[in-house]
């Protein structure tokens, strides 16, 4: 019979056990009457040779072999029926618990594969990513930069470059705009994954003028080939050209480098005009990514690429802008995914732990509060010969037990919080699709659990099973201080010092956000609604006449018209920039006639139509706007921001000054009048210099531009009707990214927004925790002082003397509380830095606010058991002793 | 009655194998089997009889069925298994070795003391 098996039947075992001891005595006594004793005489004998027979059981219930599990079971089950005595008790202390459990595993479940887990590729340590250096900061590479350490470097097994391609796909239904991106042959088997079906890229499709043709996502295969299993070999048609489909990824490949990109094409740059320094292949454009060789780390390779770049050789010759003078930077693949996230993350996981840590307290602290009513109970088993290991683990038992309800509850928090988290989640937030509660987050919440239990558990049971008995059952009947009281206010001023960590990081983000939001963009984001339109196609292919007869121009212009004429808006205009969209590719050199020749300097460049200012509200300071007549056979005119005027002209007008916006062998731009600055990258960063010209001045027009509509009403109900219109003059160019400005300004406070969300959250849990313990403690302690409470107002202390002396107890723990919890917020807004904007790590306003906030809901919960201790009457409290 | 002397450690469990390698018996049987055998020589500690029988029908040494008696008692009886005959077949020998060098250690220091 197995172990549990036995344990399973051991009510039948002892059943035969108690039958098997009883024949044993019956026979025995039999034996002795036949040998002429006395019936009473032979049982006594009977029962002295076998010997006490609680004594024999237990023998043979140990020989057994179940003895731990079912002492754990009573055990388990004494803690559920003591438990069930104290319903109000134990509700509070397991909600409380669940709340810390569930909150922070939501966390953890939400941290854990972003910050945590290895990438979803084999050996994922192994992939790096190698970036240029430009003013100290990481640069994309240029093509033939890629392809002299390709050649060279040996620390790598393969190297491969990417950037975005976004073609159309057109059909029966609207026009589609794929995310993709064109990369290097080698770039899959960097990831070292292969696709599920077909082949991978080969060295043969990546060369210039090479066949086209394309690997698909899943995703991309189900949604828009219904998953046919016959797909390879198929031609598809993408921005007018013709493409073969040669593999289709694996449904579980995850893209971290691009998680969007759906399709994926062979870049096929020309390696060949490597001294023709006036092509794409020297541009700094491309993202470079390497995967290292076993047994090398990325210093080693840091430092072979180094040495590559110090020693030029002349096969690969260089462009002065792509010399690697300064050295090349390589970074593993995590810390490229994690780097702009990571200190958010993990100031929100430090925040939850710290409600962790004050429901923990707080837990505690009901048990050391539960521990002195029950000392009677503990003492009396004591005497009853119960020893001080057994009593510390019946209290671990049910202190344990409080943590697994805890926990189950908890599991439940944690999953609705976590679909709370993934729906608040700001759109910088990689691996969102990786985030669900896995094997990891159960260990998680199960070794917290544990934890939890062990450590709550030992400070009360050890409190508990140090009482001497006799003093112990002395308090059964009288009520006196105890030492515990100290334990117990000692994690009040732990929790009201934690509760102030929080309550202040939170406040330094809410702080921060209002001055986000008070930030003004340049614009009136209201009533505005914008869209990205793209041309796609070989009619808009290079146009090398006038830029007004280009397909391109024409297109744009039509499309205005046609939005224009949509009911509802009040006025229209296209930008080859739209401000806050997170657009990369804005900024161009600008020199002014002034400068010394050859010293530019980078600016945001906007291609726009004269009603871009008027659908956007971007105020005129000086001059004019531009206008219908600033034509291509006009004078080219340019507006410029008032910074840039600011900083250039000073006090001089601007206006009537030339500038060159891009190539220098353009005709010069007379400036002709100066608007307001606009926020381009986000509301927190402050890059105010701009240039606009029109789209006809221009020396070629974006093949994407941005309609922005000023409506009468609800901006976001045109999109449909003004879409419609731009299908209407060409039905194949797709529509991407509609957004209202104001969804744009919400969208790039996201991240800031999302932690405050989390920190508000966790500093009212930990307020209301705090205040609770301090409640608990002080009508504690007035009940224990009941009776010295009575004494004191017999011998003629008023209820104002009694209200102030608990309030004064109750205060001085939170006063000591704040002093320590001061220091750790000091220490903790360190690793917010990031996160503010237009305050102060230590704004003083904000600690200030946290100390009233703290010391008003304190004083609240010491008012309330100071009032019952006020209205004590002496007369039964004195009588009851 | 001669002063009886208290069972070496660990014998115990080889005695109640032999009687259980006789035949199913009972546990107030192989009490008086020992006592008689023993010819009352060695205290058999009753309390101890039973944690032993069981601690060997966990180690699968015996096993055991109610059954009843001949005075139609239901009585729990224990029999030896193939595992349990085996140790009986290793103890036994193990106690034999034990017991002749014991004798020849104590002949041999008789002889050394003259």
């Amino acid at each position: 019979m197995s172990w549990w098996h036995r344990f399973w039947r051991r009510g039948q075992m002892e059943e035969q056990l108690e039958k098997e001891l009883h024949f044993h005595l019956d026979e025995q006594t039999a034996d002795l009457v036949a040998h002429g004793l006395a019936p009473e005489e032979a049982r006594r004998l009977a029962r002295l040779w076998l010997g006490g027979p609680e004594q024999v059981k237990e023998e043979c219930r140990d020989a057994r072999g179940t003895r731990w599990l079912e002492d754990l079971l009573q055990d388990c089950q004494y803690a559920l029926r003591t438990l069930r005595q104290r319903p109000g008790f134990t509700a509070v202390s397991v909600l409380t618990l669940a709340l810390g459990i569930g909150a922070s595993t939501a966390i953890f479940s939400a941290v854990n594969p972003i910050l945590f887990e290895p990438l979803p590729y084999p050996n994922a340590g192994r992939i790096t990513m190698i970036w240029d250096i430009f003013q100290g900061l990481r640069s994309d590479v240029t093509f033939h930069t890629y392809r002299e350490l390709a050649e060279r470097s040996r620390s790598f097994e393969a190297i491969a470059v990417m950037k975005p391609w976004q073609p159309t796909m057109t059909g029966p239904a609207e026009p589609e705009r794929i995310d993709g991106q064109s990369v290097s042959a080698r770039y899959f088997r960097v990831l070292g994954v292969s696709p599920a079906l077909g082949r991978d890229f080969q060295e043969s499709d990546d060369r210039f003028r090479g066949p086209r043709v394309v690997i698909l996502s899943d995703a991309l295969w189900r949604r828009r080939f219904a998953g046919d299993s016959a797909i390879l070999g198929r031609q598809v048609r993408f921005d007018d050209d013709i493409y073969t489909v040669i593999g289709v990824m694996p449904r579980v490949f995850e893209n971290v480098l691009d998680p969007s990109a759906e399709l994926w094409s062979p870049l096929q740059y020309d390696a060949r005009h490597i001294t023709d320094l006036d092509t794409t292949e020297w541009g700094h454009h491309l993202r470079m990514a390497g995967r290292l060789r076993p047994g090398i780390g990325t210093e080693q390779a840091k430092r072979e690429l180094d040495a590559i770049a110090h020693t030029p050789v002349p096969e690969f010759p260089r462009a002065r802008w792509a010399a690697v003078k300064n050295g090349l930077i390589v970074d593993s693949l995590q810390d490229e995914v994690t780097r702009g996230v990571k200190p958010a993350l993990l100031a929100v996981l430090g925040a939850v732990l710290l409600v962790l840590a004050i429901a923990c307290v707080n837990v505690t602290n009901l048990l050391l509060a539960r521990g002195a009513q029950r000392r009677g109970e503990f003492a009396m088993r004591v005497a009853l010969g119960a020893g001080r290991t057994r009593l510390i683990r019946q209290l671990l038992t049910e202190s344990l037990v409080l943590a697994s309800l805890g926990g189950v509850l908890g599991m439940v928090v944690a999953e609705f919080g976590l679909r709370g988290l993934i729906a608040l989640s700001p759109p910088e937030l990689p691996r969102v699709s990786a985030i669900a509660v896995d094997g990891a987050v159960f260990a998680f919440a199960f070794g917290m659990t544990t934890l939890i239990g062990l450590v709550v558990g030992l400070i009360p049971a050890l409190d508990a099973s140090r009482s001497d008995p006799q003093t112990g059952l002395r308090q059964i009947s009288r009520q006196t201080v105890s030492g515990h009281q100290l334990t117990r206010r000692t994690l009040v001023v732990a929790e009201v010092a934690l509760a102030l960590v929080l309550l202040v990081s939170a406040g330094l983000l809410l702080r921060s956000l209002e001055r986000l939001f008070a930030v003004a963009p340049g614009f009136d984001a209201s009533h505005v609604l914008t869209m990205q339109v793209q041309t796609s196609g070989h009619r808009f292919d290079e146009f090398r006449g006038e830029i007004e007869n280009s397909a391109r121009f024409r297109f744009f212009a039509q499309a205005l018209e046609a939005a224009r004429g949509v009911p509802g808006v009040n006025a229209a205009g296209f930008t080859s920039l739209l401000p806050l969209s997170g657009e990369q590719n804005g900024t161009y050199g600008v020199s002014f006639e002034s400068d010394p020749p050859g010293n530019g300097y980078n600016i945001f460049r906007y291609v726009v139509t004269p009603g871009y200012f008027a659908s956007m509200g971007i105020a005129l300071r000086r001059g004019r706007l531009l206008n219908e007549r600033d034509t291509a056979g006009a004078p080219a005119a340019v507006l410029i921001s008032e910074s840039l005027a600011r900083r250039k002209f000073g006090s001089q007008d601007p206006i009537g000054q030339r500038v060159h916006v891009g190539p220098m062998n353009r005709p010069w731009h007379t400036i002709v009048g100066v608007v307001g600055d606009v926020k381009q990258t986000s509301l927190a960063v402050s890059e105010p210099d701009a240039a606009y010209i029109t789209t006809n001045q221009t020396w070629y027009v974006d093949d994407a531009m941005s309609l922005v509509i000023r409506a009468r009403g609800n901006a976001a109900g045109l999109s449909n009707a003004v879409r419609k219109a731009i299908w209407s003059v060409d039905k194949d160019q797709p529509i991407v990214r509609v957004a209202t400005m104001d969804d744009l300004l919400a969208k790039s406070a996201a991240e800031r927004r999302f932690a405050l969300i989390l920190f508000e959250a966790f500093g009212m849990v930990a307020l209301a925790l705090a205040a609770t313990g301090i409640y608990g403690v002080l009508s504690g302690s007035v009940t224990e002082r009941m009776r010295e409470i009575g004494l004191r107002s017999a011998l003629g202390a008023t209820r104002g003397n009694i209200l102030g002396m608990v309030v004064r107890q109750g205060m001085t723990l939170t006063g000591i509380g704040v002093v320590i919890g001061l220091g750790g917020a000091v220490a903790a807004s360190r690793a917010l830095i990031t996160l503010l904007f237009g305050i102060s790590r230590l704004d003083p306003i904000t600690y200030l606010g946290v100390i009233a906030l703290l010391a008003g809901v304190s004083g609240i919960a010491c008012w309330v058991p100071a009032w019952r201790a006020a209205r004590v009457d002496p007369s039964i409290t004195l009588r009851a002793e | 009655m001669t002063s009886k002397s208290d069972l070496p450690q660990g014998t115990l469990d080889l005695l109640i194998l032999k009687v259980a390698a006789l035949g199913p018996v009972h546990g107030y049987a192989i009490a008086q089997r020992l006592q008689q055998v023993s010819r009352d020589v060695v205290q058999v500690p009753q309390g101890s009889l039973y944690p032993a029988l069981h601690r060997l029908e966990n180690r699968g040494l015996l096993a055991a069925d109610w059954k009843d008696t001949e005075t139609g008692r239901e009585a729990k009886f224990y029999r030896l298994t193939r595992k349990g005959r085996a140790q009986l077949g290793t103890e036994a020998a193990s106690w034999q070795r034990l017991t002749q060098a014991v004798g020849l250690i104590l002949k041999m220091s008789e002889g050394g003391a003259e």
